[in-house]
């Protein structure tokens, strides 16, 4: 599955283990402005559903999980 | 051809290991320590210093006293790294030249990276902070007593979670548990960042009623309202906070153009190679490795950084291999701990806690200053251990336990 959504901010966490690729993400999320989506790489397979639990408990929405050449990219929009 | 002249720049624990273990080879090499105070400190025994069970002083080595008598002790600050130049400039504006470098410089706490956290929190990652937490807690009376990590990375992983287990026994003791709300604060979907080691912390949080605040990502503290914000919209009221800030490399690599952003130093994960740097080698927090930054992870690399160094110096491939292995006896509470035994490949399985891993974790940080001029490391000292006295089977990878205790007896030769 592909997306069209178009990033703000990438972040290449590929390589990273647990919790690097979700920390990478939080701290990205800290520096971009409201509605702006940030793409996370990543390796490690819990990160979309880290994410994804991040995003409901901090009111950002979780935009997917999308299969790239040996890693995910995981989105996310920032809401607030 | 002379001897190789080696510097090594930082006398902490992975410095300090990788020169006694080619201290043994000084026919070869000129070995030279640069370390800016000359002062060692034992930090894993900070973690005991805020309950009054550990004495500061008792932890701090002169190095030269730490040091094999062949190594050269430099206590002086550096103020870069010249690569180009294969040297490095000292304070006054000497300079030390070098034929290999390896750099220990270590990892720093920077509570200034959240607003707040300098003036309204507490920590025991160094020996001033460790020293005002304890006049802290001996002058707390109950309240809310929030504990837990401010941002990543953090050197030595489990330590806040072994100091909010002991702290729970501490209260106790004096009588102020019941007065006393205790909670773990983390960044993080669970108490710790290994998913195989978390069920058993979360467990015994259970047990001792301290309640768990998970995706709590620390965005400011408000010393003069005593009260945490977080990233996701969650406010806490303290009456004590003790968070762990997220650490920094030395400011020597970024002042050296040695680091990434965060002042890591790209390494080799296998070699211990700094990446694109023939001559240059790292370990410990130094580095960018995917481990976890301890004094356990730098025992476990010296023996394998020395092993390459004296290969590139005789003309051969570097070709020993750092397998990521890290040893960790975490505190549990209740005079029990736990043993953390992994590497890049194996996640750790910890096994129930038990007086023998405490028991175990007290001899190492007894006899730590005796064992290090002699170059026997940790993870020797506790094989000896596990495979003597112990009544269980030793974890995971005990045949790699035993080539690495061959292979570091064969470097002390």
């Amino acid at each position: 599955m592909v997306t069209t959504l178009q990033a703000d901010k990438i972040v290449d966490a590929r390589g990273a283990q647990c919790p690097g690729p979700l920390v990478e993400l939080i701290r990205a999320m800290k520096e971009v402005p409201v509605g702006a989506v940030v793409e996370v790489w990543t390796q490690e397979p819990r990160t979309k559903e880290d994410a994804k639990a991040w995003c409901e408990r901090a009111g950002h929405e979780f935009l997917g999980a999308f299969a790239a050449d040996g890693y995910e990219r995981v989105l996310v929009r920032k809401k607030r | 051809m002379g001897q190789a002249k080696v510097v090594i720049v930082g006398g902490g624990v992975g410095g300090t290991f990788v020169a006694n273990l080619l201290a043994k080879q000084n026919d070869r090499l000129a070995v030279t320590v640069v370390d800016a105070t000359g002062v060692h400190h034992y930090q894993p025994g900070l973690l005991y210093v805020p309950f009054g069970w550990e004495r500061p002083e008792r932890l701090r080595h002169d190095e030269r006293r730490l040091l094999h008598p062949a190594v050269r002790l430099l206590s002086v600050p550096v103020e870069r790294i010249d690569v180009s130049g294969r040297r490095l400039r000292l304070a006054k504006g000497e300079a030390l030249p070098y034929d290999f470098l390896v750099i220990a410089t270590g990892s720093c706490p920077v509570p200034e990276e959240i607003p707040g956290l300098a003036e309204g929190s507490h920590h025991f990652y160094t020996e001033p902070s460790a020293v005002r937490l304890r006049e802290a807690l001996h002058r707390f009376e109950g309240g809310r007593l929030i504990v837990g990590i401010a941002g990543f990375p953090y050197k030595c992983p489990p330590a806040p979670l072994e100091f909010t287990l002991l702290l729970d026994d501490w209260l106790r003791q004096r009588g102020l548990r019941k007065r006393t709300e205790l909670v773990f604060v983390t960044p993080l979907p669970q108490v710790f960042s290994i998913p195989s080691v978390a069920p058993l912390f979360e467990e015994l949080f259970a047990d001792k009623g301290i309640k768990v605040e998970t995706f709590f990502n620390t965005e400011r503290v408000d010393p003069e309202r005593r009260r945490l914000v977080s990233l996701e919209g969650t406010e806490l009221d303290y009456d004590l906070l003790v968070l762990i800030p997220p650490h920094q490399g030395s400011p020597l690599i970024s002042a050296s153009d040695l680091g990434d952003k965060g002042g890591w130093v790209p390494t080799e994960k296998f070699t211990l190679q700094v990446k694109g740097q023939e001559r240059l080698f790292a370990l410990g927090d130094a580095t960018d490795l995917p481990v976890s930054k301890s004094g356990a992870a730098a025992h476990f690399q010296a023996p394998i950084l020395a092993q390459n160094l004296l290969r590139l110096i005789a003309g051969q491939e570097p070709d020993a291999r750092y397998d990521g292995s890290v040893m960790c006896l975490v505190e549990t509470g209740n005079g029990k701990a736990t043993l953390l035994r992994f590497n890049y490949e194996q996640p750790p399985k910890p096994p129930r806690p038990s007086l023998w891993f405490h028991w175990q974790k007290m001899l190492l940080n007894r006899f730590y200053p005796a064992l290090v001029p002699k170059g026997i490391a940790l993870g020797e000292f506790l094989a000896l251990l596990q495979g003597k006295f112990a009544r269980t089977e030793p974890f995971c990878g005990s045949a790699m336990m035993e080539q690495w205790v061959q292979k570091v007896a064969s470097l002390r030769g």
